[in-house]
Parts: structure tokens; sequence; C-alpha cells
């Protein structure tokens, strides 16, 4: 039984987590799945709706899904097909979240009401915010207050919710497909007595009236409708560009037809509308089939981004970790074999989910894993669990495991909160548009930030089974030490290749190899630090003791680094300070400093004190 | 003495310095800008704190220049003393040789490079860059049909002397007033005389304003000058970035033109933009790439080819490295080229390389022994 129970454990958790890409059904009788899939541009990059959805959901409030109440939720996209086509019941649904008290008090929400509120709720309310959202704007950002930051936050969601339900339709017409097949049908006289009209002849203005009436509605619903949702119409010059909606509908009087993805939008908003699931699903087959030809590439990559948001394979990673932290901890006490190899396993486990979702996403950006701050806290992570499993294949007791598992929950965490801010895939500016120095740069100095807090978690390992724990011997102190100066003279290299190679980026793209910019002095504070390590340990100056506090301390600085530098534009400065990550930045440098203290009292074990 | 600059607590010390100061530097920017930041921290001996309400300036951190300059001696009088030549010191020798050679070449690169930009709209040629930061007072004799005299007084000149004589001048510059950074007010009629009796500053008055700091703004200096010719003096003349154009005057038959303008490097080539794109992200203001195709033509030796600078693919000619650096917002047909002339630009490479391989001969000898010892 011993010797299975591992094996069993971490093949149920690995089916577990393999389930997640079996796709999903539908909700309801309309596809919503398939209407997910379909691909789209936004912010630049195509992407399939069901993306859209997300990431407009993150925006107002923070999740992928809206609460129904009693614990159901409902999927983003299926949310994002009732505020297209039927807004009045999507305005009950509570997709804001409005948690600023002096913002609930101005629309005069309870106090101790529900945190996540519908679009009913602040409907009458929608001007006020407007204007407070205005005078709030004019304050430079660095100088807002959180009452203004939020109120900006949320007349911007406002705004993107509007623009949603004004994307597929215009929010006021219910039989969109009729308004579309009116407008085809006034195309052609409308056109011709326009030309008349150039012409000096007599020509019939009721034809003309028509067509410049409908021309009107679509006005607006090119300046609201948010994501391009129309493919080209010639495939000959090329896969660009989109257009949306309305801009398709008015660009129909050049064509002198209707683009076919209008048609089939059209008939799917009145479908959805008129509660016809089967006609709603036709459209879609119809439209998707119609795609297949000359946009297969498209729909394939679209389709691929659906599956990567269904899986959400860094949540999964994330739950899997946490297990293995907590089966490493426990083998300290008891049960080791079993408990130290189920770790083991389960760690493994998630790494590779981990590592798939990292390949996953570099084949849809086509881009090296590291491209913004949420890739690389994922990136940092990973590079963490590597270093770990082989620590733990070394040395067989446990410590690779616990402090890998608690690295990679952490970096996973912070990413799913970086990854709230909306989409995590975003575009890169020009100058960062260069694989060969994103791979070779980013990645050198990403994983030395993993090394350098591999190392301060062996660290709290030490200091924690130390002072807390009955099971700290002074062989374990040795090993530990031993491990933690090979990280950092791992961290050392990297660091420092890092942060040159960064100065040669610099160097070839405006010819300025060291500038003094933050995020430079950070990664040289990485690099002073770790020298400061390797000398004082070199010269004699620290031993066991001070080595492990030396290498705690390199947390602080390397998430100094990482984080704070990107902080002081916003903080430090006026008042900004209170900013959620900068909170929880120095929640984490507070608990590493009270780690190097609890390193100075005497353990249980009663531990000679050391310098 | 020598037993004080080769101890590894000095290292120690420099490197703990050092870190206080790149920290205090980084904080620091928040405040004074990038640019003042610098100069306060990193390129100073000494890093002064005033006592508020004071002028007393307190030394409170040793500078850039300090740190690095201990931490040099530091360096080879360890290496000289303590470590010799062995072989397995070699790791040790490799990673401290390529951290010389760096910060040797930042120095170099600190006191030796210039940067200024070319700023060209299609179809223009241009053979000079303008200073970012520094301005020249120019005095053209305009009278020859197919070439122009200049004479460029530096800014830092305008700064320190009064009177300046230069042979190509007949007559001498007397500078009455000069201002590093300035601005400007209309005279409505009535109210007040410029101090200008000459060209374009009849009409305004300049007054002085404190220095930017910020890397983003750049100074716009202004002075009145004065010409004297042996016959008595010819007026004076507001000069500032303000007034874009030069102010004509005539003098003993010859016509002249004076400004003040951003410092120009000459070159023996020319650069001519043919043609600029500037892309975007679909249905964003988000830029994806910009290139510049431009033809460059020099007559000493008679090369004449199209080049194209585009982001991370700069052109490297003469000595200098022209870098695509931006566009202007309102032109569309303008790009912005960054110049650079910095002798110690290799520099980096090598030291990046000579540290890396330092340190991975350095390490796998440690692992080599750590696992002899695991196994025996």
């Amino acid at each position: 039984m011993n010797k299975w129970l591992p094996w069993i454990v971490t093949g149920v958790f690995g089916l577990w987590a393999l389930s997640g890409l079996r796709p999903p059904r539908p909700a309801t009788d309309f596809d919503s799945i398939g209407f997910g899939r379909l691909p789209t541009v936004l912010n630049g990059r195509l992407q399939p709706l069901d993306s859209v959805a997300r990431n407009s959901l993150l925006l107002l409030c923070g999740k992928q899904s809206v609460g129904l109440g009693r614990g159901a939720r409902m999927p983003a996209i299926d949310w994002l097909l009732e505020v297209a086509m039927k807004p009045e019941v999507a305005d009950g649904r509570a997709a804001f979240k409005i948690d600023h008290p002096e913002l609930r008090g101005l629309l005069d929400l309870a106090p101790d009401g529900s945190l996540y509120v519908g679009f009913d709720a602040i409907r009458s309310r929608v001007e006020e915010i407007e204007t407070q959202a205005r005078r709030a704007s004019a304050v430079p950002v660095e100088n807002r207050s959180s009452f203004e930051k939020a109120v900006v936050r949320l007349s911007s969601g406002v705004s993107l919710y509007h623009r949603l339900k004004n994307s597929f339709r215009p929010e006021d017409t219910e039989d969109f497909a009729a308004v579309v097949a009116a407008y085809e049908r006034s195309l052609g006289p409308g056109l011709a007595a326009w030309r008349l009209r150039q012409e000096n002849r007599p020509f019939s203005q009721e034809d003309l009236d028509r067509l410049s009436k409908a021309l009107q509605g679509f006005d607006v619903l090119s300046s609201l409708a948010y994501p391009l949702l129309i493919p080209p119409r010639d495939l000959q010059t090329g896969r660009e560009p989109w257009s949306n909606l309305g801009t398709s509908l008015i660009e129909a009087i050049h064509a002198g037809e209707i683009h076919p993805a209008v048609r089939f939008y059209a008939a799917m908003a009145s479908a959805y509308r008129l509660g016809k699931a089967e006609e709603f699903n036709r459209a879609l087959a119809d439209y998707r089939g119609w795609l297949a030809g000359p946009f297969a590439l498209e729909v394939r990559k679209a389709s691929r981004e659906f599956i990567y948001n269904a899986w959400r394979p860094f949540v999964v990673s994330l739950a899997l970790y946490l297990l293995a932290f907590l089966a490493g901890c426990a083998s300290w006490f008891g049960w080791f074999q079993v408990l130290n190899r189920t770790a083991i396993k389960l760690l493994a486990v998630g790494f590779l989910v981990h590592t798939a979702g990292i390949v996953f996403r570099m084949a849809l950006e086509g881009r090296p894993p590291v491209t913004n701050l949420y890739s690389s806290a994922v990136f940092v992570g990973w590079g963490a669990v590597l270093l770990g499993l082989i620590i733990e294949r070394l040395n067989r007791d446990s410590i690779g495991v616990v402090m890998a598992a608690a690295l990679g929950l952490l970096t996973q965490i912070v990413a799913h909160n970086l990854s709230l801010g909306g989409d995590t895939m975003e575009m890169l500016r020009a100058v960062l548009d260069s694989n060969f120095w994103l791979t070779t740069h980013v990645i050198t100095i990403t994983l030395g930030y993993s090394a350098m807090f591999v190392a301060g978690f062996l660290g709290i390992v030490y200091v924690v089974r130390r002072a807390f724990t009955g099971t700290f011997t002074e062989a374990i102190g040795r090993r530990l030490a031993r491990m933690v100066y090979g990280v950092i003279c791992f961290a050392t290299l990297f660091s420092f290749v890092g942060t040159v190679v960064g100065g040669i980026w610099a160097d070839q793209s405006w010819g300025r190899f060291w500038g003094w910019d933050p995020k430079e002095n950070g990664a040289l504070l990485v690099v002073l630090w770790c020298a400061i390590i390797l000398h004082a340990r070199g010269g004699g100056l620290v031993r066991e003791r001070g080595l492990i506090n030396l290498a705690i301390f390199g947390n602080v600085v390397t998430s100094f680094s990482w984080f704070g530098v990107n902080m002081l534009g916003v903080g430090l400065h006026s008042y900004g300070f209170m900013d959620q990550a900068f909170v929880w930045l120095m929640v984490f440098v507070v608990s590493q400093l009270l780690f190097i203290g609890l390193a100075f009292s005497s353990g249980p074990s009663g531990a000679r004190c050391r310098r | 003495m020598m037993r004080f600059f080769s101890s590894i607590r000095l290292t120690l010390v420099c490197l703990a310095c050092a870190m206080v100061l790149v920290f205090a530097g980084t904080l620091a920017q928040v405040e004074l800008g990038l640019y003042a930041a610098q100069a306060k921290y990193f390129r100073s001996v000494l890093v002064f704190w005033t006592i508020p309400g004071t002028s007393v300036g307190v030394p409170v951190l040793p500078g850039g220049y300090l740190v690095g300059g201990v931490l040099l001696i530091n360096l080879i009088c360890a290496h000289v003393q303590r470590f010799g030549l062995s072989r397995d010191k070699l790791g040790l020798l490799m990673i401290h040789a390529g951290l010389i050679l760096l910060l040797l070449g930042q120095l170099a690169t600190d006191l030796l490079s210039t940067e200024s930009t070319m700023r060209l709209s299609e179809g223009e040629s241009m053979s000079y860059s303008e200073d970012a930061r520094h301005c020249e007072l120019a005095i053209l004799d305009t009278s020859a049909s197919d070439h122009d005299l200049v004479v460029a007084i530096p800014e830092t000149r305008l700064a320190r002397h009064k009177q300046i004589r230069h042979p190509g001048l007949p007559f001498e510059v007397r500078v009455i007033e000069y201002w590093p950074n300035s601005t400007h007010r209309p005279i409505e009629p009535g109210q007040g005389t410029a101090r200008a009796t000459q060209g374009a500053g009849q009409r305004v008055q300049f007054v002085s304003a404190t220095p930017e700091t910020r890397m983003d703004r750049r100074n716009i200096p202004a002075a009145y000058v004065e010409l004297v010719a042996s016959g008595g003096s010819l007026g004076v003349w507001a000069v500032s970035l303000w007034i874009g154009a030069g102010q004509e005057f005539q003098h003993e038959g010859k016509n002249y033109e004076i400004a003040l303008r951003p410092a120009r490097h000459y070159r023996p080539f020319a650069l001519k933009l043919l043609r600029f794109s500037h892309d975007k992200y679909m249905g964003t203001d988000i830029p994806s790439n910009f290139s510049s195709d431009v033809h460059l033509s020099n007559a000493r030796t008679g090369e004449s080819r199209d080049v194209r600078i585009y982001m991370n693919n700069p052109l490297r000619y003469g000595g200098e490295t022209f870098y695509q650096s931006g566009y202007d917002q309102q032109d569309p047909r303008v790009t912005i080229l960054q110049v650079v002339r910095n002798p110690g630009w290799l520099t980096p490479y090598f030291s990046c390389v000579l540290v890396g391989a330092g340190l991975v001969v350095q390490f796998l000898s440690h692992l080599v022994s750590f696992v002899k010892r695991r196994n025996a």
C-alpha cells in the first residue's frame, strides 16, 4: 500500500489536471461555446470572443465569470452573449465590483451589501459617475486619491459595458437581421439616387433618405463597437485590417454589398433575442463554415486560445503546488517515505502543467516565455520549481519540494493577481519587439530572480525548522547552508549576465549601455547583493547563520528589483503609497525581516548561536 | 596601506555603499528626475545633503566616482597582494578583470561619449546632428552666394565670458545676460521697453526660469548680446531657442545672421531620408515598428548607398551609431534619429563574456570539489 499510495494520489490529480482540456459544454441550448471560439481582433491581436468576454469581465469585476447567487456562476461568454443581445437581462447581473466605501456611498449602495452589483443598481447614478470621473481624470495619476482612482475605474468600466452592448447590434433594435436586410434593400436604390443627384439629374429623395437614415444609426455603432468582428473583405490585400460591425456596414456603400459576416452576426443577434436556439446555432454553424475556408488560420488560432482559457493551466498548477507543499511539510513529522514521494510526484505533475501552460502561451503569442510582468511571475515560479526539483533529487529530504512548492504557489498567486488587470497577452511596443533580446536578456535575468528566491526560501526553511520544529539537526543546517551557497552562485551568474545583456540590448536600441534607469538599478542591486554574499562568505566574515540571513534578505532585494521599481512612479512620491500591490510588497518585506529576526533567537533544539 | 586597500572588508564596505547609493539614487529620481539624480549620486565624488532651511551641504554618502574608484583600486591591490597568478584562481582573475574592464569602459563612456539627434523630414538631406542639451550662439556671414561662414560660440562660453572676440568676426560679442532656461512674454504697446534694440527681441521680453531636471523636458536658454564694432555698438539682440530662425542684419556691406541654436556636430557625409514608416497594431495606437530608409553619401570616399535603420538595428558608420529613436507626433514624415559617438561601446561585450566565463569556471571548480567530497 505504501508503495502505491503516491502513485494513486498522483494519478487522480493528474487526471484532474488533464480533464480541464476537455471542451466544455454550453450552459444553455444556445451554442455559446462555438460562439466563444469565433475569431475577432482586439488590442491589436487576434483572439477568440471568449477572451474578449473574460478580459472585459476582469476589468469590470476582477473575475472570469459572473456570480448568480447561491454559488452558481455564469461563464464569461454566456454573460457577453446576454450583454450583447439581451442587455435588459444582463443589466441585472452582478458584473460590477464596487468596493470603495466612499464610492458606494456616492452610489447609494448599502455599506454591508454585496460588493458585486448589476448595472441596474447604478443606472440612475451614471451621470454622477461621469461628472466625478471627469474631475478625477484631470488630476495626474500619481496624485489621485483612492476614491478618484476607483471612480475613474468605474467610469471606464461603465463605458466598456456600454460599448459591449453596442458591439453586435445597436442596443435599441429588436430584430437586427431585419434592419440589416432593410439596409441591404435600400443600398442599391439609395446609391443610384445619390449618383443621379451628383449628376444633377432627377432622383428619388425617398430612396436617398432611407439610406441616409440607416447610415446614421450605423455611425453610432461604428464609434461604439468594441471588438473588430468583421474579417477583411479581400484576402488579396492581406489578412488585415479587421473592422467593427458599424464600420463594416458603412463601408458597404463602397463595396455595394454587405459583408457576409455581418449578415451571420445579425442573424445570431436576432435569433438569440427572440429565444430561437436552433436558428442561433444554425447561423453560428453557417458562419463557422464560411470562415473555415479563407480564415482557417484565424479560426485555428482562436480555437487554441479558447482551449487555453478554459484549461487555466496556471490555476491548476497552483492547486497542485498547494497539495505538494502540505504533503512535503507533513513528511517531516512522520511517514516520511510515503509523504515525501507523494509530494515530489505532485510537484512534478504541477511542474508539467506549469510548463505546458508556458509552452501553450508561447505558441499562442509566438514569443519567448517572458513578455510582461505577469509572464515574468509565471516564469520566476517555473525556474524556482525546476531548481527545487533538482535540489530534492540531490538530497531527498523534502526541503527542495517544500521550498519549490511554496515559491510556485506564491508566484502563481502573484501572477493570478496581476492577470486581473485584463489581457495578459497584449502586444509589445516597438522597442521591445525583438525575440532575440527578449529571449537572452529577459530569460537570464528572470532565472536569476528564481535562484535568488530559491536561496532565500531555503533560508526560510532553515530558520523555521530550527525555531519551531524539533526536526532540525546540525547536519541539516550544514546541508542547507551549502545548498544556499550553491544557489547563490547560480543566481550571481544569471543576474550578472542578464543585467549586462540588458545593457547591451539598450546599447543596440538607443546607444546607451547604462542609463541608471530604475529597472536597471534594480537589476544592479541584485548583482551587488550577490557579490556581497559571496565576498562575505569567501572572506570568512559570515558563517552558516550569517549566510542564511543574507540569503533571506536577498528576497527583499529581489522583490524590490522585480516589483518595487515598477511602483516608483506610482507611490512614494505623494500619497499613492496605498496601492494594493505596494502594501503586499511591504508585507513581504516585513515578513522577511521577521524571519531574519527569528534566526537570532535560539531554537527549541537549543542550537548554539553562531554568527 | 597596501593591506588596507587590498582587504576584503574594504570590498564589502564599497559594495554596501554601492547598494545604498544605487537605492537612494533610484528613489531620488522620483523627486529630481533622471538626469539630476544621476549627476548627484552617480557622477559625483560625494553626495551632499542640504540641511533644510539652509544652503549648507553635508556629505552623507560617497558618490559613484568615489565608490567605483576605491573598488577599482581595491580589486587591483587584492590581486597583486593576495591572489597572484595561480590556476585555481583563474576564475576569480577572469571575473575581476572583466569587472575592471567594465568599470573603466563606463568611465570612458561617461567622459568621452556624445549624444545628439538628427531630425529629418522625407526628402531632406543633412550632414549634421543637433545636440540635445547644449546650444551655441551662431553668427553667420551669408554674403557669399555659394557658402556661409559660421562662427559658433558654445553655450558654456556665453555663461562664463562677458566679452568674446573671434578673428572671423569684425565685431566683439558682449554678453549682457545669459540664462540656461528662460520664459518669455510679449511686450504690450506702451508697457515698458524691450532690452533688445535690434531684431525679433524688440517685441518680447525674456526672463530667467529655473532649469529643468526632468529627462523629457529641455532647457530653453536665452541671452541678450551686444555686438560692438570699432566704430561703436551695432545694437543689442535677444537670442533664444524660442526664436526659431536666425535674425538678419548688415554690417560694413556684408549680410549676417545671428541665432542661438542647438549645437551642431558636422560630419563629412550626409544622410538623406527617403522614406519613414511608422506602423501600429491593428485598431490601436500602439506602435509596432518604425523604420527609416536613408541614403548615405560620402563625397570623400565616394560611398553612396541606401540603408534601413529600424528598432534594434542601428547604422554604425564613421565611429558613430545612428539609432531609430522616435517620430514626430504632428508630422508622420519626420523621423528622429539618435546619434551616439562612444569609443568605449565594445567594452561591455568583452566584459560580459569574460565575467560570465569566469563565474562558470569558478563555480564549476566549486562544484567539482563538492561532488568529490560527497563521493569520498
